[in-house]
């Protein structure tokens, strides 16, 4: 199976890759509808889209992990066939991916060297790769094992391991999503030295500033139709906003109280918990109050402490001191999480399918999933026996869909079925309808287009006025900084003191959350 | 060139529902085959192994005989399997739950005049199964133990157990030295339910009843809800509130009780003594009449009938054919494995892929950062 070469079509100079009426269908689904895509020699291209969009698709042909059903593909002006990711590389097209592919306990050399398809002894690889992270900038140690790195050194041996491979072009899918503002701005200067030396770079990102800052050109998806191509240096935020979702995005409303005098709904004292395994985070003498009325920002790279954070608040993990945590004035740490979601609170993990949901049980049998003990007035009869009332639950899940808008394709679809956004309004719209008196978000918006993203962080908003608590744990700055009171930092297990947002600064929460990560190094 | 099983977007759901059927279909193809090469006519083979034994009424009752331990036995696996936890010892809670309800009319034989010597019987029986059942449902609880390992091994430690009993201690003095305990008597036995044409008992309305009760539990209480999420999703489960360690206890108990329930129904109807074998398999083909009704009990009710013909059918092919009874074996192990391939076919498809491609897909480890 080779790459078939065909006479090309009229050339047109500089071009490195040239797509033309690029479609992929599946099922009644067009998720990319002849899609054209010029990338030239030394350019970084962004590709934007919200979710759903069709960036992954588009991205999937061209690496050869997906067969298109129609257009063409022309590199260095020939029309070319890529049936495989070995293809894709041996044409010269790297790729790295957003969620990383790397094994947490051998090195990263070792790593490299599994990618690769030849023999190489794995030291001239170490070697080889060790090279590279000097010339580029992207400081790595090809002996350290994976589990112990953070997760922007994880992004460094990607990026490492796909240059070994000499690419033409490299593709990145949402780079900066796991960065600190600091490691992104390296990865930008590694960028724009691989411009400088003729390389050509697909940016895949929601991040309308980031694209601004360093994209050359920008083509927009929607719908899975281009709906642009732009310079994006010659555009605002806002009108690539609008290009990404065809209309005004909604701007949050709120106004910061000066201070909050509401009661304390949930308290944290010197919350301490040993580590769950090889490559879990302790949690180190966290103390942390929030009132009734407010938003309280978590901050933090990936991997920090936030995912064991969040299960010990919930009561996924139990504590041993009934005192640790307190909701409502009441001690609760010994409560599981339905005893502790009687006492008013709501919970929105970070994974949405296999945790916050079942993928494969409907939106109504999800809906009971949180709701069996807080509504089992309304969700249960029969008693003990504890039959479902399909009719109720029915009717809450409509309610919910109603208010979250949350957009599906059948009357009751099966979780997996909805989109990312779609699925996460469905998820915070089911604690909302609540009305809970707490409530811990953990990346309320992570992967959901601008539209949904803001449709949920005015929800956030609107329960705090209606006297709650929120946490909401994220790792993204701007949402933090455009919902929250106060923010504290997560590194390496440690949460700093609040900082109110009027004194808050990019730098200053950069710098705690990047600061503690190399003192541990 | 290799083979390789790529994940569907869309399982049909039309092929999920058939597939029982295909998997019937091919089995009988394969039987076919299998007569052919064993040099007897496929079609008069065919004819004595699935359609004589539905002829006549005696053998109906001998068909409702088999399917009443398969059935019960069956819908208890469904339970276990729906939420993750892989019983695969019911035949041990099976012999366990025949002698521990086996205690009351061979220890105190008096007894067996009282009316509720069976209800008591039975209900002994079911904790038998049950207390069999909790050791690898702690095992895995407490430990982490393998369970399928764990249940499975002992099987063999309650057969050699039974087999020590009836030969020592439990021995009938008045068998001429065979190794069997004393046959149950008045009102140990259990009740036929139509002497006058067959010897069927009450115990395929046992499994009846169980069936309908337990498809009430999966499909419209909250325990059932509970077991389907914690097999579909353990994390979304612990999010529930749903306690992971609860459901393998429960599953177990309840699929342990159901064997036993089935192990003492045996003994004291269709056998009506202990001795050393008392079920020709019946744990273990229960397993494939739990995929075969697709995990929902009342498809486990058709299933666990398709099985109890292959008994019988098994052993007429012996009589009018002349094939070997092992031949039953086969033809279970060749539904299970098209059943299981139906499925797997149905959620997957098979990709080839030429051998000179080098493995250089990247490894599709996640990192949980």
């Amino acid at each position: 199976m080779g790459i078939e070469l065909a006479g090309g079509p009229a050339k047109e100079p500089g071009l490195l890759l040239d797509v033309r009426g690029l479609t992929k269908v599946f099922g009644s689904l067009i998720a990319c509808n002849h899609v054209d895509l010029q990338i030239a020699k030394g350019e970084i291209h962004a590709l934007l889209g919200e979710n759903g969009a069709g960036k992954s698709t588009l991205v999937k042909m061209l690496f050869g992990t997906l067969a298109p059903n129609a257009g063409e593909i022309l590199w260095n002006g020939k029309q070319v066939r890529i049936g495989s990711p070995g293809e894709a590389r041996r044409l010269g097209i790297g790729m790295v991916f957003q969620h990383f592919s790397l094994f947490e306990a051998l090195t990263a050399a070792e790593n490299i060297a599994l990618s690769l398809d030849s023999t190489t002894p794995i030291s001239a690889i170490a070697a080889k790769a060790k090279e590279l992270s000097q010339s580029y900038g992207l400081p790595l140690d090809p002996g350290s094992l994976v589990g112990d790195l953070s997760v922007g050194e994880r992004q460094r041996i990607e990026i490492i391991r796909c240059l070994l491979q000499e690419p033409d072009l490299i593709i990145l899918d949402e780079p900066t999503s796991v960065l600190t503002p600091q490691e992104a701005d390296k990865l930008f200067e590694t960028l724009e030295r691989l411009r400088g030396e003729g390389k050509s770079i697909l940016y895949i990102s929601h991040r309308l500033e980031e694209v601004q800052r360093i994209c050359d050109r920008a083509t927009v998806l929607r719908h899975g139709k281009v709906v642009a191509h732009c310079n994006p240096r010659q555009e605002t935020a806002g009108s690539l906003a609008r290009m990404m979702v065809g209309g005004d995005v909604h701007e949050v409303h709120r106004e910061h109280p000066d201070h909050v005098e509401g009661a304390p709904l949930i308290e944290i004292r010197n919350l301490s918990q040993a580590p769950k395994g090889p490559f879990s985070m302790p949690l180190k003498d966290i103390s942390l109050t929030v009132r009734a009325g407010e938003v309280v920002g978590i901050a933090g790279v990936a991997g920090n402490g936030q995912g064991e954070f969040f299960d010990a608040v919930s009561g996924e993990a139990v504590q041993a001191d009934p005192a640790t945590v307190r909701i409502r004035s009441i001690d609760a740490g010994t409560l599981g999480i339905t005893g502790r979601r009687l006492l008013g609170a709501g919970f929105v993990p970070e994974e949405r399918l296999g945790h916050g949901a079942v993928p494969g049980m409907k939106l109504s049998d999800n809906m009971l999933l949180a709701r069996h003990r807080s509504d089992a007035k309304a969700f249960l009869g029969g008693g003990a026996l504890g039959f479902i009332r399909r009719d109720a639950i029915e009717a809450t899940t409509k309610r919910v869909v109603e208010e979250m808008d949350v957009r599906k394709s059948a009357e009751d679809p099966e979780a997996s079925a909805l989109s990312g956004g779609n699925l996460q309004k469905f998820i915070i719209g089911r604690e909302l309808d609540r009305k809970p008196s707490v409530l811990v978000v953990n990346q309320p918006t992570w992967g959901v287009d601008a539209g949904a993203a803001a449709r949920i962080r005015q929800a956030l908003i609107d329960l705090t006025r209606s006297g709650s608590a929120v946490i909401v744990i994220s790792q993204d700055l701007d949402e933090l900084f455009e919902i929250a009171d106060r923010i504290a930092v997560m590194a390496h297990g440690e949460m700093s003191q609040t900082i109110p947002i009027q004194g808050a600064t990019r730098e200053k929460i950069g710098l705690l959350m990047g600061g503690a990560d190399t003192g541990a190094h | 060139m290799r083979l390789e099983l790529a994940k569907r977007p869309q399982h049909s759901k039309l092929f999920s529902a058939l597939s029982p059927f295909i998997a019937f279909v091919l089995t009988v193809i394969a039987g076919a085959v299998l007569f052919a090469l064993l040099g007897k006519s496929p079609g008069a083979a065919l004819y004595a192994y699935f359609i004589t034994p539905l002829t006549d009424l005696w053998s109906l009752h001998e068909l409702a005989i088999k399917a009443a331990p398969l059935i019960l036995i069956g819908v208890g696996l469904a339970v276990c399997y729906l939420s993750n936890n892989w019983n695969i010892g019911a035949e041990g809670q099976f012999v366990m739950g025949a002698v521990v309800g086996a205690m009351l009319p061979i220890l105190y034989p008096g007894l067996q005049q009282s009316p509720l010597a069976l209800p008591v019987m039975l209900l002994m029986g079911a904790l038998g199964g049950a207390a069999y059942a909790a050791i690898p449902a702690f095992l895995k609880a407490r430990f982490n133990t393998n369970e399928i390992l764990t249940s499975l091994m002992l099987v063999y430690v309650a057969q050699l157990f039974l087999d020590w009993l009836v030969r020592g201690p439990w021995r009938d003095p008045a068998a001429m030295n065979f190794p069997q305990a004393p046959r149950f008597t008045g009102y140990a036995v259990l009740p036929e339910l139509l002497p006058a044409s067959g010897r069927a008992n009450i115990g395929i309305l046992f499994a009846l009843v169980a069936a309908v009760l337990l498809w009430v539990l999966l499909t419209r209480t909250k325990k059932g809800f509970e077991i389907r999420v914690i097999g579909m999703s353990p994390r979304a489960g612990r999010f529930a509130g749903f306690s992971t360690r609860g459901a393998i206890f429960f599953s177990f108990l309840l699929s342990g009780a159901l064997a036993g329930l089935a192990g003492i129904s045996e003994v004291s109807g269709a056998i009506g003594r202990l001795q050393p074998s008392i079920s020709p398999g019946y744990g273990f083909a229960a397993i494939i009449v739990a995929f075969l009704g697709r995990l929902n009990p009342l498809g486990i009710v058709a299933a666990g009938v398709v099985l109890a013909l292959t008994y019988l059918g098994g052993e007429v092919a012996q009589i009018e054919v002349g094939v070997s009874d092992k031949v039953v074996r086969a033809f279970q192990g060749l539904l299970l494995f098209f059943v299981l391939a139906c499925d797997t076919l149905i959620h997957y498809r098979i990709r080839f892929v030429p051998s000179e491609r080098p493995a250089a897909v990247l490894p599709e480890a996640k990192s949980d950062a």
